[in-house]
């Protein structure tokens, strides 16, 4: 057994008991917890690829930010209000089917997908070329999503003062 | 200068030939573990007594002397006091949550430290992005503060992992800015290729404006980033009692206090490694009996000296300075060092596009 498949397995079984327990925990500060260790397994998927970048950036982006902002909004809402409690039969069933649609979609694209075999770089992207790609005006270069983006955030900080503002 | 790679190769043949290659990797892994929690351990037993003898001087006192030849077995006496206080059990805490969390700012800790290059080859994660994956390491810290605070059920802890979250979070976008600043100039984010780079004179020199201004804003959200005085209000003393830890006891408490200690050390080594040349030895063009007589002196030491002369700075501002108040900190923040940032940012692509670097 390569010590990769083992890296792998330990990362895989992490990433699903944290989030079969973070969907079972009845605790919101717990699941938001286990969410995190969910993103951990992710990135470390990412280094394992060697696409160091994208690990970077998932740690950064939602280790930092979005699991922080989550917790925040849990310790301003207070304690007792955010458990979760028992939910009906219907929303269960709904739950579980909906799951398990999401499942069957993902096996069966997994299954007729043709994957492309060891066309990264052992090194990893060099950080130039990313750089280059992000914000390149050429075909399969990303100014255009990038700038768009860029909007959306505007957008966001203008609607978040808005609400901030009193008057 | 010696050159650690050659002493790693020989280390790494050696274990290729005496076992099969993949107990090797494992090997080596074990090894590579081993060596940076006892650098770290070492670094923090050493902050700690230079933050008593280095407050004791600002203060006028003399620090600990009683324990060892002056006072030099206080911090092992500390930490075995820490080892047999009682553990305390909170009432109405999630207590898995309450004994994670001091792990995870630990953790973070001591990743960002395995970045460090101490010197040439001397360094135990480096891969082309290294200062950005500092900054994603550095940056879930805070998660282990905010879930201190929250679980050990006191209004008080829970107001000091609040103000640390908005603060820290705050403080790591004009870090962020100031470290690109820098990037820009150095081309790369590799760290072992910045600091070979600075071999030909150190950033801080080579950028001069913008790095100067970098420099300084780096120094300042650094503190805040290590929640010390004038910055210290998760912990606030006479508001707070001690913040997020108020409920720790025994080792729990002692990982907060040695990952704030050493968060200090590898924000002063961050700096070193990017402003003043890592374990470069200093380099003026045109000198060159001088150069070469530098070179004499090793890496490791030149890294560990410069990192402790701004750690020495960041204690000399945490005893001088008093308290700032949280709005100051946010303004300080969001209307002064961001702007300055972005701007400084600006100038230094200008300078770097122009060929005004030396």
């Amino acid at each position: 057994m390569s010590i990769n498949l083992v890296i792998f397995s330990l990362l895989a079984l992490l990433m699903i008991v944290s989030a079969l327990f973070a969907v079972a925990s009845s605790k919101i500060m717990r699941a938001t917890t286990l969410l995190l260790f969910v993103l951990f397994g992710t990135a470390g998927l990412y280094f394992m690829l060697h696409y160091t970048f994208l690990g970077a950036v998932q740690i950064t982006v939602y280790a930092g930010g979005i699991v922080v902002l989550l917790i925040f909004v849990v310790l301003l809402l207070g304690k007792g209000s955010v458990d979760v409690t028992q939910t009906s039969m219907r929303r269960y069933l709904a739950g579980v089917v909906t799951a398990m649609t999401g499942m069957a979609v993902t096996i069966y694209l997994i299954n007729t997908t043709q994957f492309a075999q060891n066309t990264v770089d052992p090194d990893g992207v060099a950080m130039r070329e990313l750089g280059m790609a992000l914000m390149g005006t050429e075909k399969y270069n990303y100014i255009l999503p990038f700038e768009v983006m860029s909007v959306l955030l505007l957008a966001c900080t203008v609607g978040a003062i808005l609400i901030a503002r009193k008057k | 200068m010696i050159d650690f790679s050659s002493i790693v190769t020989a280390v790494d043949c050696f274990l290729e030939s005496a076992m099969p290659h993949q107990l090797a990797i494992v090997v080596k892994c074990i090894l590579a573990a081993v060596c940076a929690l006892v650098a770290y351990l070492s670094f923090a037993i050493l902050m700690i007594y230079m933050e008593r003898k280095v407050c004791a001087s600002f203060q006028c006192r003399l620090g600990p002397t009683r324990v060892g030849k002056w006072g030099l077995l206080q911090v092992f006496s500390d930490v075995f006091k820490m080892i047999i206080k009682e553990i305390i059990e909170i009432k109405d805490s999630d207590r898995i949550l309450y004994n994670l969390a001091p792990f995870l700012v630990v953790m973070s800790s001591i990743i960002t430290f395995s970045c460090l290059p101490f010197a040439r080859g001397l360094q135990v994660l480096d891969f082309n992005i290294g200062i950005f994956f500092i900054m994603a390491a550095s940056s879930f810290g805070i998660l282990g503060i905010l879930l201190a605070g929250w679980s050990s059920s006191n209004k008080f802890s829970m107001i000091g992992a609040m103000r640390s979250g908005g603060q820290m979070i705050s403080y790591e976008l004009s870090m962020g800015l100031s470290i690109l600043t820098l990037v820009v100039l150095s081309g790369t984010m590799q760290i072992s290729e910045i600091t070979e780079m600075q071999t030909k004179g150190w950033f801080i020199f080579r950028g001069h404006i913008p790095a100067v201004i970098a420099f300084i804003i780096y120094l300042i959200a650094g503190n805040a980033e290590t929640n010390r005085a004038p910055f210290d209000l998760p912990e606030a003393e006479s508001e707070l009692t001690a913040g997020f830890h108020t409920e720790y006891s025994g080792m729990g408490f002692g990982f907060f206090y040695v990952a704030e200690f050493m968060n200090m050390f590898i924000i002063a080594g961050i700096a070193t490694t990017i402003f003043l040349g890592g374990w470069a030895p200093l380099y003026i063009p045109g000198l060159e009996g001088f150069n070469h007589a530098m070179c004499y002196i090793p890496g490791s030491i030149w890294f560990i000296g410069k990192t402790l002369f701004i750690v020495w700075v960041l204690m000399w501002i945490r005893w001088t300075f008093p308290r700032l108040r949280i709005d100051q900190v946010l303004v300080l923040e969001w209307k002064f060092l961001v702007p300055i940032g972005l701007i400084n940012l600006l100038i230094m692509t200008i300078c770097v596009v122009m060929g005004w670097t030396f």
